[in-house]
Order: structure tokens, then C-alpha cells, then sequence
């Protein structure tokens, strides 16, 4: 696509914001079947029985439970946000029947009502639809907590590729899952990630095979729908030798008063020579101007790049949540590894997010590139915590970092924390980091040319984070442009 | 073309602007002088409509419309340009990609077709080279670590590339060496037109040995309080603003 595509398209967004505010605040009529209200043993046991789960995983769950009990809720990062009462909250919710839908003419129209109202996956929808023409983007829609629509599954068979919800996973592909869940991201993690292990809904499993490149990119629409129902999907892809897949995520939450918990977990697992890119585009609903409702993100995701030459790249926008906390991570096992992470995070209004990489370099030869752009406005707080790990085996690791941060208005704030731990003295490691303020005189400087307010910050916005809207996948790009400009609705004056 | 009259601005509680006439017909250049806190910027931003800068009397007539009610880019469409005393850095968007945004706005505006990629690239480039700015600096985001002086040229090739119905150029000359003053004056002179009137505004007389005016007005406290052809310049430059000073 061409950089001018991107740049009207931004544009043209600005100009609908008027009129379109957050167009995902709704939420949909349909039969809910939930887990009773509280977080106990009980509640473990009721979601594993309800996806008639084998034992060895109700157990692995269980133990995840009675680690959590003993963890204490993290607050080393720079976000501030009231107790949690994990006992007020329902952990499971799924449309009734749902497994039972053959074609998508069966599906509850609500939920096909869903998607059109969201309005950002049009061409997904198309897709859902099988529109002719329609891009080959698969789909694992999970709605609220189960899957209940996957295609292009026979397409995906014939290379061998898995691609379904988790629990079909863990029924289907016992082996797989077992012998990969939790071997990047252990269940003794973190309180978030031993949560997330301790009562999982549901998620997407994709599993490509040796020397296999996906013939499609394999896209997932999360998306939060019942009152009060924290979130807390599993992804785990297993990449084998010499194979490809790049995986997008997306999501948009309807508007709520009460705060939505959501704890996800991602695995990656890349073995020799493979390669993973892994795509987000985050816009779940930040909360009213006041910071009132929106989204706590609590994101634990991960990738290991267990062979050697394999390769890991992170891609994420996040506009949305009123809380993020999250930190896409490569662990560069393998010998001449690389991982990359490359992020745009907006925050707007009161939104806080705390969020950046981790790279540990354990192997020798191992690479890693972070490019960080942060932009503030509102009263926002954006922080970026990266980590760069050396181990003491890891000859010859190089890492570059880039953090820029862009201040819009005199009210919010962008701090960075970078930590730098190097362990063998062949590193080679380098940091730039920018802060750059978005001025009134700006402003005025460019509508004095001509050019409106609206299209003045989309500009100034756009050339801040181009280099990691060009790291998007073509389908994801135009929607993150837009998302860029719907998200900092109002951040002038 | 350009009639001011009896405007009146208050900055900041402060009155700066206390009537002040004038009138620039289109074809001429006309220089304003006056010592520091005549008002000389303030004028500059109440015609392009900063805020901040609002007229609180008096009327600013462009080809007998009126500029007061306008935004900022609405003026600029209506062909208002100020080439400013402190040009501002624009991060991350190159020269090129500015001054098609801004073009093309200009043209929506009114109601014009879209100037095409090719059009402007060539039209850049052209007066790039007059001013002596090279394609390399095109690419770069506009003004970004530019020196004082490079700034200055890209606003004179700002308003060469938008042909402006009336050029503002506010201190134009301060921060110039000699060579680049030679560069920027020649630029202005190129843009003198029948159909165009500018207003330079400046501290000191060395901008107008290059850029002759047809008349030089006198700004002192808010007000033109003299008139006249280029020797007032000189008269200015020997003498100094004393004695309107001491009138005021």
C-alpha cells in the first residue's frame, strides 16, 4: 500500500470522528450461560467440566489455582487503578449451543449483527460471509469465550495447518497441547499469567507443520461481550521446523460502567529456522473521558524461539484499555535467533499503559530489534519498560532499541524505563530513544499552510509512527491508521 | 487589495494593536518598521488568524472580503501566507509530503481539483534549485534540525510553491547571512507580481537594499504613524525611531 493510501485513510477518519465516537460501545442480547459469580476451586472445576476437559488438564489448572492463591497482584508498573475483587467478577460465559452451528446461516443473527456494527472487520466479515473476492484472511472468531465460527479450515488441513479454538485443541490434539501449554509462559509465571492458567475460557491453537509456509494469514477477532465477565483467553502457536505463519489479532469491546478484567496469555513457539509474526491491533473500550469503565489489560505474551535461525516478530497498536500492562517477549534460545517488537501505544483522555519488550538473548549470535513509539494525549500516562538480557553463553548478541515518545498537549506524560543487562562482553547493544511535543504553534504553523487542525495531527501523528504501520500486514494497516486517528479524538486543545 | 482599518488587538490583557490603518494594493510591496513592541508580530498573526491575536475593533479586508471571521486555513486558502519570523519544526513529515498536504487542502477549499503528484514534485524541485535547497533537505521532515538560515528558505519556497494572494514575511532577514539574505531576497523579488501584495516586516533596513519597497510605513506603539517612499527607510536607519518615539 502505498504511504499516501495510509495517509487519506487516516485522514478521512479524523474527519468521521464526529460523527462516529466509539462506535463499539454496544453490547449484544444473547442468551449467556455463566459460571457462578466468585473465583474458587469450584469455579476451576465448573469451566473445565463445562469443556469437558481430560483430567491432566482440570489438574494442571488446579495447581495453577493454588499457586495463585499464594501470588500477590504485581505494582511495579505505572499504572494506578483500584483493587480488583477478584470474587466480584463471573469467569465464564459462552452463547448457548454454540458448538452446535453447522454453516453460518445458523448462527444467531445478533452476533453476525456484532461484526457489523463494530465496523472494522468489514473485510473479515465479507470473509465470514464468503463473499466472493473476499480476502483469504481466516478467522477464528472467538465471541466472548467460545469459538463458534472457524473457516477455511479445509483449506488450512490440506497443508496441515491447525487452526481452531483451544478446547477443540485439547480434544482433538491432546498431544500437541499438552506437550506444549505452559512451556513458554509456565503456569508459575506471573499472578496474571497463573490466573489466566487457572480458568481459561477459550483461545486460538495453531499448529503448522515442518517446512510448511501458511497460505494465509490466520486472523483472530477477540471480543468481550458479556456484563462483568472478565476475559481470559489462551494462545498457544507451535511453529515447526523451517515453517511460516503470521497470526493477527484484533479486537474492540462494547462500553460498560464497571471495569473489565481481561488476563490473556500467548505462546509462541518457533522451532528451527521457523518464523512467527505475530500482529495486534488492540481497541477495547478505554473508558469515558472521566477514566470511568474501560478495559484492564493485564497481557502476558511470549514467544521462544527454541530452534536455531528461527525468528519471532511482535507488531502491536494499542489504542484502546484503560489499562495496559503487557509486554510482548522473545526468548532467543536458539543460535542465531532473532526477535523483534514493534509497537505504537496511544493513550488519550485518562488511559494509562505500561507497556514494552522483553528480549532475552540466551544463545550465541542471537539478534533483537525494538522500535517503541509512544504517544500521549489527553490526561494519559504511556510508559515503556523494555528489558535487554544478555546471558553470559549468548557471544556476539546485538540489540538495538528505539523508544520515541510524542506528547500531545501539556497534560499527559511519557516515561521510559529501559533496563540493560549484559552478560558477556561481546554485546553490542544501542539505544535512541526521542521525545518529541506536539505544540499549539505546530498547529497553527500548519493551518496557516492550509492545512485543518484535524489533518494537521493525523500528519504530524502519522509520520511519528510510520516505520511500525509499515511493519503491519497490509490487511491490518489501513484499520491500525484508522484506529491511530479514532483514538486521539479530541487530543487537541 | 489588503485594507486594514482602525484595528484594534489585545494580547494578554495588554493593548498592542490601537488602531492601526492601512492599505496595500495588490502589485506593491510595502515594508513595516518599527521598533521591538511596536505590535509588528502581533499584525502578523491577527491577519492569519493565530489565537490569541483576535481583533477586538476595526476591520481586515481581503479583495473586500472580510478576513477577521475566517480560520486560519480558510485565509490561507483565500491565499494569506506569513513566512514566520521562527519557522516551527514539523517531526516525521517530510518537506515534500507537507507541501502537498498543504496544497491540496488550499485547493479543496476552494473548490479545486487536487494538484496532481507529478505537478508539485516538479514545481518543488524548480524553486528548490533557485533557492539553492537541496533535494536531499526536501526529504527531510520539514525544518527538523534546520539552521536558522535553511528554515528561512523554506519558507520563501513555501510561499513560491503556493503562490500566495498576499505574503506576509515577518522578519524575514533576522538570522541571514549575507549570502543567504542575497538568496531569500532574490526569491521574494521573483514572486513580485501584479496580482500579488506583500507586506515585509522588519527591524532593520538591510532586508530592503534587496527587496525595494513601494512605500515604507512606520509602526510605533500599536499604530502607523508615518508613511513614505524607500528614503524613509534610510531616514529610519540613520536616525532611529526617537523622535516617534517620543511623539507616542
Amino acid at each position: 500500500m502505498a504511504k499516501e493510501g495510509i495517509d487519506i485513510a487516516t485522514v478521512d477518519a479524523v474527519r468521521g470522528l464526529e460523527s462516529e465516537k466509539y462506535t463499539a460501545g454496544f453490547s449484544t442480547d444473547i442468551e449467556q450461560e455463566f459460571a457462578p459469580k466468585g473465583l474458587n476451586e469450584d469455579t476451576v472445576r465448573f469451566i473445565s467440566a463445562k469443556k469437558e476437559e481430560p483430567q491432566w488438564l482440570l489438574d494442571w489448572r488446579l495447581d495453577a489455582f493454588a499457586r495463585w492463591k499464594t501470588m500477590i497482584e504485581p505494582t511495579w508498573a505505572m499504572v494506578r487503578y483500584p483493587q480488583i475483587d477478584y470474587q466480584d467478577a463471573t469467569y465464564y460465559a459462552a452463547p448457548k449451543n454454540a458448538a452446535k452451528y453447522k454453516s453460518l446461516d445458523e448462527v444467531d443473527p445478533e452476533i453476525l449483527e456484532t461484526y457489523k456494527k463494530l465496523g472494522i472487520p468489514l473485510r473479515e466479515q465479507e470473509t465470514l460471509l464468503g463473499v466472493e473476492g473476499a480476502p483469504r484472511v481466516a478467522v477464528d472468531a472467538v465471541f466472548d469465550s467460545v469459538s463458534v465460527l472457524t473457516t477455511f479450515k479445509k483449506e488450512l488441513a490440506a497443508v496441515g495447518v491447525i487452526f481452531c479454538s483451544i478446547s477443540e485443541a485439547v480434544r482433538e490434539h491432546p498431544e500437541l497441547v499438552r506437550k506444549y501449554l505452559g512451556t513458554v509462559v509456565p503456569t508459575t509465571d506471573n499472578f496474571f499469567a497463573t490466573l489466566n492458567s487457572a480458568i481459561f475460557s477459550d483461545g486460538s491453537f495453531v499448529y503448522v507443520p515442518p517446512g510448511v509456509r501458511c497460505p494465509m494469514e490466520l486472523s483472530t477477532y477477540f471480543r468481550m461481550n458479556a456484563q462483568g465477565s472478565g476475559q481470559f483467553e489462551r494462545t498457544l502457536i507451535i511453529v515447526d521446523k523451517g515453517a511460516y505463519v503470521s497470526y493477527l489479532e484484533g479486537c474492540t469491546a462494547p462500553m460498560r460502567d464497571e471495569n473489565q478484567l481481561h488476563a490473556a496469555v500467548v505462546e509462541l513457539v518457533a522451532m528451527e529456522d521457523a518464523e512467527i509474526k505475530y500482529s495486534t491491533v488492540q481497541n477495547w473500550w478505554p473508558g469515558d473521558c472521566d477514566g470511568k469503565g474501560g478495559v484492564y489489560n493485564f497481557v502476558t505474551k511470549r514467544g521462544d524461539c527454541r530452534g536455531a535461525r528461527s525468528k519471532i516478530s511482535w507488531t502491536q497498536v494499542e489504542t484502546g484499555s484503560a489499562i495496559t500492562w503487557k509486554y510482548p517477549s522473545c526468548i532467543l534460545r536458539g543460535d542465531h535467533s532473532s526477535g523483534e517488537f514493534y509497537s505504537i501505544a496511544i493513550t488519550n483522555g485518562r488511559q494509562q499503559a505500561d507497556t514494552g519488550t522483553k528480549m532475552i538473548h540466551l544463545g550465541r549470535n542471537t539478534k533483537s530489534r525494538i522500535i517503541s513509539k509512544g504517544i500521549s494525549a489527553g490526561r494519559a500516562q504511556n510508559t515503556y519498560r523494555g528489558l535487554v538480557s544478555i546471558h553470559p553463553k549468548a557471544a556476539n548478541a546485538r540489540n538495538f532499541t528505539q523508544c520515541d515518545s510524542l506528547l500531545i498537549g501539556d497534560r499527559c506524560g511519557a516515561h521510559t524505563s529501559p533496563y540493560v543487562e549484559a552478560r558477556n562482553a561481546s554485546a553490542k547493544l544501542e539505544h535512541e530513544a526521542t521525545t518529541t511535543k506536539l505544540s499549539q504553534d505546530q498547529l497553527f504553523y500548519m493551518r496557516q499552510r492550509g492545512i485543518p487542525e484535524e489533518e494537521a495531527v493525523a500528519l504530524l501523528v502519522n509520520g511519528f509512527v510510520r516505520d511500525v504501520l509499515q511493519q503491519l500486514p497490509m490487511e491490518f494497516a489501513v484499520e491500525a491508521q484508522k484506529l491511530v486517528a479514532v483514538s486521539l479524538e479530541g487530543s487537541v486543545g | 487589495m489588503l485594507a486594514i482599518d482602525n484595528l484594534h488587538v489585545t494580547v494578554d490583557g495588554a493593548d498592542i494593536l490601537k488602531g492601526l490603518t492601512l492599505a496595500v494594493p495588490a502589485g506593491e510591496v510595502h515594508a513595516i518598521m518599527g521598533p521591538n513592541g511596536a505590535g509588528k508580530s502581533t499584525l502578523s498573526y491577527a491577519l492569519t488568524g493565530r489565537e490569541g491575536y483576535e481583533a477586538s475593533k476595526g476591520s481586515v479586508m481581503l479583495d473586500g472580503v472580510d478576513l477577521l471571521i475566517m480560520s486560519p486555513e480558510a485565509r490561507a486558502a483565500k491565499g494569506v501566507f506569513l513566512s514566520f519570523q521562527y519557522p516551527l519544526e514539523i517531526p516525521g513529515v517530510p518537506t515534500m509530503t507537507f507541501l502537498k498536504a498543504a496544497l491540496n487542502a488550499q485547493a479543496k477549499a476552494r473548490g479545486d481539483a487536487d494538484v496532481s503528484a507529478t505537478e508539485i514534485l516538479k514545481r518543488v524541485r524548480a524553486r528548490a534549485q533557485e533557492l539553492r535547497i537541496s533535494p536531499e533537505m526536501l526529504k527531510r521532515p520539514l525544518n527538523v534540525g534546520f539552521s536558522g538560515g535553511e528554515k528561512k528558505r523554506m519558507e520563501i519556497l513555501q510561499m513560491m510553491v503556493l503562490q500566495p494572494r498576499l505574503a506576509i514575511l515577518d522578519e524575514t532577514d533576522s538570522g541571514l547571512d549575507i549570502d543567504a539574505l542575497r538568496i531569500v531576497a532574490d526569491g521574494v523579488n521573483a514572486l513580485r507580481s501584479p496580482d500579488r501584495a506583500m507586506l515585509v516586516i522588519t527591524h532593520y533596513q538591510r532586508l530592503l537594499d534587496y527587496i525595494a519597497p513601494d512605500k515604507v510605513h512606520v509602526l510605533v506603539a500599536g499604530r502607523i504613524v508615518d508613511t513614505g517612499g524607500p528614503e524613509l527607510a534610510l531616514a529610519l536607519e540613520k536616525d532611529g525611531y526617537d523622535k516617534y518615539l517620543a511623539a507616542a
